[in-house]
């Protein structure tokens, strides 16, 4: 059987099934958090770090990301406040630094809740726009639909990118998830006949 | 041959009485010298495996962790984290099998503390990893030894052959009906690899990177068993506790962090190497007593705790307590022990960029607050260094860390920003210095320097003219030498050669007119 907990989200009492994230509870208690990395029905990665939200435990508060973290029995969560706002702000003009200020998708709906400003970093370390984020979703999505990937990583660090690996494309069942989960519009339609997606060799990263 | 100290020019004969040991408390370095890590024979004639019999013969498994608990000890791989509660909490997660795992990846440059106990000794590690498998009913063991550590991995492997002929490991251990095997795993070591999800990762085999990790690895660790990881020197430490106490144990040290830690000593001090010393010593005594001070005539400037991401502590902390919590407080950390003394010379903004720069190279790259918040830290330290800084770039800069601080995947990205915070903390000055004037006080940032000859001082030798790698100085025999200033590239070797002091670097003054044609040296015009 599964345990119920109780917990505190934005000061209102939310039960939730023990095991899942604090994402998920409050997402059905209607909370807003914005999420860049996570899917339904994927495995939290915890890459992009834009579901950050601040929880208290006995006392102490510590900032934590949503998808991931489990809810726990008596658990302070706060989901909006001046600190989280102001984190997510930072992380969406960090992410601007590849993605660019050319945006679209959820990236540029989020850039503009937050009032961020786009160029802020970007101005300071000239990088070829990308449009990727590298938040994973593409490659998690594709390996999920097919078991394996035609697409994954490449690199660490800055140097980190998403590469196709051409030997593979037997694999691509046209499935079209990689656009569809796309949160910033990298991976475009493969428009009304249906063809490979239309993923570039090198899609991120790299300076 | 008789050791002459440095600072009194005593001749001292005992080797305990010089200063560098005479402060120290080698608990676990001290048999490095006495036994042969490849024999097991010289470590049981030291006490070794006693610790393990008296476990398993007459004490129940939580009997043991009671003991760890009480003795307060913390782990000595960088956060501290109690061992004992570790412990408890492995032994406590549902699994029919459990794992205990060694951290050997020391991925800090300069640090060899891990190293030193496993090559010197490595039977007293694995002492401690079967008594901690036997009190958390753990049937596997792992010691994780970065590549580069060939004779750790040789001397680690010898001693678990060793351990398992004489029925230490195996079946039924010491006749106890405990079981319990250990296997070597040699990492491909990055930094981040040391950090606990990442290693674990690893050990499957897959890339080592950090995952998110809420549900404790103690729960759900390498291959979803429950898994218990600590460092080298937290290991070592169980078998001293388990014979002499935990009272004992806690007799050493502070309230807060017990026993003693071994620091790697590094920098612009007299006495360098490895060092134990009990926790709660001053900084002042680790640096003068055991350091013998600062090499020359320099003033102390800062040192650098904890490994690439510990923070800096200033002169007026010399007096700080060398403890979890204390340094925790100063904006540092014990980290794993690192420690780099700096003196006058160093420029606080370049050293910031120094770590800075090490860990944009270490970072993963999976999440976005330190793969992008290094990225322009990088940049924008670099731009303050050579002279680009702009108004503004503090506010950046504490903008990005606080996120980094805050909502990074791992350790690596949360920490990564202490060198540049306490900078910023302790000597602000000299950033303002960089950014509005563009000068560089310590005088070591080279884009912000020139290097001047004094007509008064330059005896027209011609060694600096004869020396200088791209012919930058100009003069001859009777004429005093100067440097052309667009032709300089600042590499300092005037300055070292020079037996006159006649050449100094300056910053942000004004360069002095070169001398006039035909000047002669000072001497030869008295003459
Ligand atoms: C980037 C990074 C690197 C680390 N490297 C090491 C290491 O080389 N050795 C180590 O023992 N712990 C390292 N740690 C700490 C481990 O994650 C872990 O906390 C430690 O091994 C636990 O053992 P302890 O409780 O005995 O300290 C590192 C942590 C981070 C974030
Ligand atoms: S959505 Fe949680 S880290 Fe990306």
């Amino acid at each position: 059987m599964v345990r119920t907990v109780v917990l505190n989200i934005d000061d209102k009492e939310v039960r939730a099934k023990e095991g899942i994230s604090i994402l998920d509870a409050a997402r059905k208690s209607s909370a807003d958090i914005p999420t860049l990395c996570h899917e339904n029905g994927l495995d939290p990665y915890g890459a992009c770090r834009i579901c950050s939200v601040e929880i208290e435990k006995k006392g102490r508060t510590k900032i934590v990301a949503a998808c991931c973290y489990p809810v726990e029995e008596g658990l302070k969560v706060r989901t909006k406040s001046p600190k989280i706002d102001k984190i997510r702000k930072t992380i969406i003009e960090l992410a601007a630094i590849t993605a660019g200020e050319g945006l679209s998708g959820e990236m540029r709906l989020l850039a503009s809740k937050y009032s961020a400003d786009l160029s802020r970093f970007r101005s300071r370390v000239p990088t070829e726009s990308t449009k990727c984020i590298l938040c994973g979703l593409c490659i998690r999505r594709c390996i999920e639909a097919n078991w394996d990937s035609i697409i994954g990583f490449a690199g660490r660090g800055v140097n980190r990118r998403v590469v196709l690996f051409p030997d593979r494309s037997g694999i691509c069942s046209i499935c079209n998830y990689c656009y569809d989960v796309c949160p910033t519009g990298r991976i475009s339609s493969i428009g009304p006949s249906p063809h490979f997606p239309n993923i570039d060799n090198v899609t991120a990263g790299r300076e | 041959m008789l050791y002459k100290e440095p600072s009194s020019n005593k001749i001292i004969p005992k080797l305990e009485d010089i200063s560098f040991y005479k402060y120290q408390l080698r608990l676990l370095l001290k048999e490095n010298a006495r036994i042969d890590p490849k024999s097991i024979e010289d470590y049981i004639s030291q006490g070794g495996y006693s610790a393990l019999a008296k476990a398993l013969s007459k004490m129940s498994p939580e009997q043991v962790i009671k003991e760890i608990k009480k003795a307060n000890l913390r782990g000595r791989g960088g956060g501290g984290f109690p061992t004992g509660i570790k412990w408890k909490t492995t032994k406590n997660a549902t699994g029919d099998s459990k794992c205990v795992i060694v951290n050997c990846d020391e991925g800090d440059p300069g640090a060899f503390m891990d190293r030193s106990l496993i090559e010197g000794n490595p039977h007293k590690v694995l002492e401690g990893l079967i008594i901690g498998a036997y009190a958390i009913g753990a049937d596997e063991g792992y010691v994780y030894v970065r590549e580069e550590y060939p004779l750790a991995v040789e001397n680690i492997s010898i001693a678990i052959t060793q351990a398992e002929e004489c029925g230490l490991l195996g079946e039924n251990i010491l006749s106890s009906g405990f079981n319990f095997q250990v296997r070597v795993h040699r990492g491909a070591g990055a930094f981040v690899s040391g950090e606990s999800s990442a290693l674990m990762m690893a050990l499957e085999g897959k890339v080592g990177e950090p995952r998110p990790k809420y549900v404790h690895n103690a729960v759900k660790g390498v291959w979803n068993k429950p898994s218990c990881l600590n460092n080298v020197e937290t290991w070592a430490n169980v078998p001293l506790i388990i014979l002499k106490g935990a009272r004992w144990f806690r007799s050493i040290g502070t309230k807060g962090s017990s026993g003693t830690k071994i620091f790697s000593l590094v920098g612009k001090i007299n006495n360098t190497g490895l060092v134990e010393v009990p926790m709660g010593i001053t900084l002042r005594d680790l640096i003068y007593k055991i350091g013998g001070g600062i090499r020359g005539e320099k003033q102390f400037k800062a040192v650098q705790i904890g490994g690439p991401s510990g923070g800096f502590i200033p002169e007026k902390y010399l007096g700080l307590q060398v403890d979890f919590d204390k340094l925790d407080k100063a904006g540092s950390m014990m980290g794993s022990g690192g420690m780099v003394v700096m003196d006058e010379d160093s420029c606080m903004v370049d050293a910031a960029r120094y770590f800075v720069d090490f860990l944009l190279e270490e970072s993963c790259g999976k999440c976005i607050p330190c793969r992008e918040g290094l990225r322009v830290l990088s940049k924008i330290l670099s731009d303050i260094c050579e002279g680009r800084g702009k108004d503004g770039d503090i506010k950046i800069i504490e903008d990005i860390a606080e996120t980094m601080r805050g909502a990074s995947l791992c350790a690596l990205g949360m920490t990564a920003v202490n060198p540049i915070l306490t900078s910023l903390r302790y000597f602000r000055s000299e950033w303002e210095k960089h950014i509005r004037d563009k000068s560089c006080p310590s005088k070591a940032c080279k884009d912000l320097i020139n290097y001047y000859i004094d007509p008064k001082k330059c005896q027209a030798c011609q060694l600096c003219l004869r020396e200088c790698l791209v012919g930058a100085i100009q003069g001859s025999k009777d004429q005093v030498h100067w440097i052309e200033q667009e032709k300089c590239i600042k590499c300092g070797i005037c300055q070292e050669i020079c037996n006159f002091d006649a050449i100094r670097k300056i910053s942000k003054e004004p360069i002095p007119k070169n001398p006039l044609k035909g000047m002669k040296p000072i001497w030869r015009m008295e003459n």
